[in-house]
């Protein structure tokens, strides 16, 4: 390996079938930032294993933390205004505890990450072999000749056509989607084990997205890589992950087997999240059901359940004590006290049906009487603490059709009520 | 593809008739024809939604229409009047009843003026009214996009989420009372749960004030939401038009079809295409394919498609296609209804002034 930082012992890490322990164990995992704005909880209490082989996808609204997430799992933070604890357990190490020279034995080799945006992450002034021999040639050791050898093979993989000349290029003079592969080449270059994908694919068009993910796909179960699929689109992670961890406001707020957290939605924000993606299956012009307001800022959360100022099913309960993590079925983690599908959520979002509370409304999409629109804009008008109504869906008579089949029970009658145990039923639609 | 022709056009009198739009940039061997003999119109009421890949054209088709970038040739006539063939001085006067939304909410108001400056901006240009009069209306047209205009006065863009400054940008298109709103990737930039609010503003604002849309997009389950018809668009043409509910069920162009099956599905239990439908990346526009342009990625290509361009034509009432292998529909499908009273009348207006 590098022969660069002599006197600190190298790091072993054991091959990642012979691993006992999972691939990546993270424990209450915090990460804050000391701003001028104050504390920022960008990850608060973040705790997931993933096993070789596996998907764990990570959805979030844009600052929720997941971004941030990625970087502390690899280290790749400031080194001031920073507080962090908890554990990031990877392949019998505690990365939290090594130093950066350590540090430099793990990223690459070991773990490595996609970013986001190819256009700012690679170096545009530097010709594609360099940037993808250059790790090559550090990590492992290799020649110059071999290292050009074995990025040409790595192109060719990604499905880079004539990767001999496209090794000649610069980034600037690659497409959209070839600069992606070429930042999958990079990651991969040196075998990492888990692979930390942060939006790959959100700047891509649809069908380019689909052929990167494909390609991910085919790549992780070639190497049995363990991959971290960050992205905003639920879409993107319902067929491509093992599991889906779903963060709000630095926090997972629901986390399950991927087919599990579809049909047994417990969060009210996974469930809001799922209602208001426009699907294809729905005729055109059917209204969204919106999620009012916007996502907390991470620097002055709200006290109790942080999703509770935008939820249809939020008491005063939820206001002022955090909900604890609970368990519903095997690997079914959420933080909720009035969960999707219970009777206690079932009262909960009646209470507030009959309350007009706007959440709930903007939920079931029902029309909110004239009086109530009227009521909702005059109170913005009178108070700032009514920023979450002026942002919420505005308040006119929606000419959709009649609201009451709306109003039923989120989950269809015919789902067990009994949400502590049992396997998944398939049969039941992600539609609720 | 290709997709020339105009069988798609329906009668003269619509709001808004394109025909042969031709929009070039560059010089010499540079030169690109990045919207190559479009034809499309809008009923009034209606909402078209343009879609595409990125590079298609589809931006640059919705500039052309509102005359930010004047074609190269084609004509463009908007309720009667041909707008290529006005006056600088008409066509500013034409142009404040077609008003743009753009994609990026926060680089698209000035992040040094107020926002109610901003919203005031359009009227002020023309001299409509007095400040006070200008200001009411502002803070009306502010009210009526969901921003409480007490804390928008005094603030600037940088005070505001994305999805607020969209609906900013929004209630500045709006200043004018326009007719036509060409929306270019309004929702892009916004995270979903946010995407559903703006959609939802725009599909009131619509019926409120019997706007007539275009809105062009790159995501098909936004564009099947928002649109009465739809436009698909590749390298500089257009594919395929049709309603939404028959677009995507029966697509007949090869492009609208591999586009729909790139989708991801928020479902699980979907079933998940094994391989990606379309290789292949957008050839260059400075060098497009001969015949069909769509050629060198469709799989039903055959002989004719390198050497001759297919027309636009009929395939069923209000569904035209340009492709010579239109993939069939099944036999025993038939179109879903219209999709409902959108080109109808435009709804009761509904009350301009805060209650």
């Amino acid at each position: 390996m590098s022969p660069r930082h002599r006197g600190v012992p190298h790091l072993v890490f054991p091959d990642a079938s012979e691993l006992a322990e999972p691939l990546l164990d993270v424990q209450d995992l915090r990460t804050f930032f000391h701003t001028g704005r104050g504390l920022v909880k960008a990850n608060d209490g973040v705790s997931f294993t993933l096993d070789r082989g596996k998907t764990l996808g990570v959805v979030g609204e844009s600052g929720s933390g997941k971004t941030v997430l990625t970087r502390s799992i690899m280290g790749l933070l400031p080194n001031t205004h920073l507080e962090r604890s908890g554990s990031v357990r990877f392949a019998g190490h505690e990365l939290t505890s090594l130093s950066p020279q350590q540090l430099r034995d793990v990223w690459g080799t070991q773990m490595a990450v996609i970013f986001q945006d190819p256009m700012t992450a690679l170096n545009p002034v530097v010709r594609v072999d360099r940037q993808i021999t250059e790790s090559l040639r550090i990590r492992l050791g290799l020649d110059r000749r071999a290292a050009h050898d074995t990025a040409i093979a790595l192109l060719s993989s990604v499905g880079i056509p004539a990767p001999e000349r496209r090794m000649r290029n610069y980034p600037h003079e690659l497409s959209g989607g070839m600069r992606q592969r070429v930042m999958i080449a990079i990651a991969l270059a040196c075998g990492p084990k888990l692979v930390l994908a942060d939006e790959p694919t959100t700047g891509l068009d649809v069908t380019l997205q689909a052929q990167i993910l494909d390609l991910l796909a085919t790549l992780q179960r070639e190497r049995s890589m363990g991959m971290i699929l960050v992205t905003h689109d639920l879409g993107v992670v319902a067929n491509r992950a093992d599991d889906i961890a779903v963060m709000y406001a630095g926090r997972i707020v629901e986390q399950a087997p991927t087919k599990d957290l579809f049909s047994h939605t417990r969060m009210p924000y996974t469930e809001a999240l799922l209602r208001s993606i426009p699907r294809l299956a729905d005729p055109s012009h059917t209204r969204l059901r919106a999620i009012p307001g916007r996502p907390p800022d991470l620097a002055a959360l709200p006290p109790g359940c942080p999703f509770a100022p935008r939820c249809p099913y939020a008491q005063d309960r939820c206001r002022a004590e955090d909900p604890p993590p609970r368990t519903a079925g095997a690997g079914h983690l959420f933080s909720c006290w009035f969960p999707v599908g219970s009777p206690e959520g079932e009262d909960a979002l009646a209470r507030n049906l009959a309350a007009a509370v706007p959440a709930a409304l903007a939920f079931t999409g029902a029309v909110p009487s004239a009086a109530t629109a009227s009521s909702a804009t005059s109170a913005a008008t009178a108070t700032s603490a009514a920023t979450a109504i002026t942002t919420a869906d505005p308040v006119v008579p929606a000419p959709a059709g009649p609201a009451s089949p709306d109003l039923t029970p989120p989950i269809p009658p015919g789902t067990p009520p009994t949400w502590k145990v049992g396997p998944p039923d398939e049969t039941t639609g992600a539609e609720n | 593809m290709a997709g020339s022709g105009t069988a798609q056009l329906r009668g003269d009198d619509l709001l808004l008739r394109v025909e042969h739009l031709v929009v070039e940039f560059g010089k010499g061997q540079h030169r690109v024809r990045a919207v190559s003999d479009v034809s499309f119109d809008v009923a009034a009421g209606e909402t078209l939604g343009l879609v595409g890949e990125s590079g298609c054209g589809k931006s640059t088709t919705g500039r052309s229409v509102a005359l930010v970038h004047p074609p190269d040739s084609g004509s463009v006539r908007f309720a009667g009047t041909e707008l290529t063939a006005l006056k600088p001085r008409e066509l500013r006067q034409a142009r404040t009843k077609v008003q743009m939304v753009f994609q990026d909410p926060i680089s698209s108001l000035n992040p040094r003026r107020r926002v109610i400056d901003s919203v005031m901006e359009p009227m002020a240009i023309w001299g409509i009214g007095s400040a006070d009069l200008r200001r009411a209306k502002a803070r009306e047209t502010l009210e009526s996009v969901g921003i409480n205009p007490g804390d928008a006065g005094s603030r600037r863009p940088i005070e505001f989420s994305g999805g607020q400054c969209q609906r900013i940008s929004i209630a500045r298109a709006l200043m004018l009372e326009p007719t036509l709103l060409i929306c270019d990737e309004p929702v892009s930039a916004l995270d979903v749960s946010v995407q559903a609010q703006i959609l939802n503003l725009l599909d009131d604002l619509k019926r409120q004030r019997g706007l007539t849309m275009v809105f062009i997009a790159h995501d098909l389950a936004v564009v099947k939401n928002v649109s009465d018809r739809v436009a698909v668009m590749y390298l500089g043409k257009l594919c395929e038009v049709a309603p939404p509910d028959t677009l995507y069920r029966h697509p007949a162009h090869p492009y609208s079809a591999a586009l729909l099956a790139s989708i991801p599905e928020p479902d699980p239990s979907a079933a998940s295409s094994a391989t990606a439908p379309l290789t292949g990346e957008l050839p260059s526009p400075t060098d497009p394919p001969s015949g069909c342009r769509f050629r060198t990625r469709c799989p039903y290509a055959q002989e004719i498609c390198t050497t001759d361009e297919p027309e636009m034509r009929a395939l069923g009432p209000d569904h035209f296609v340009s492709c010579h292998f239109p993939l069939p529909r099944p036999a025993d499908s038939t179109d879903p209804p219209a999709p409902g009273a959108a080109l109808a009348a435009p709804v009761e207006a509904a009350p301009f002034s805060p209650a």
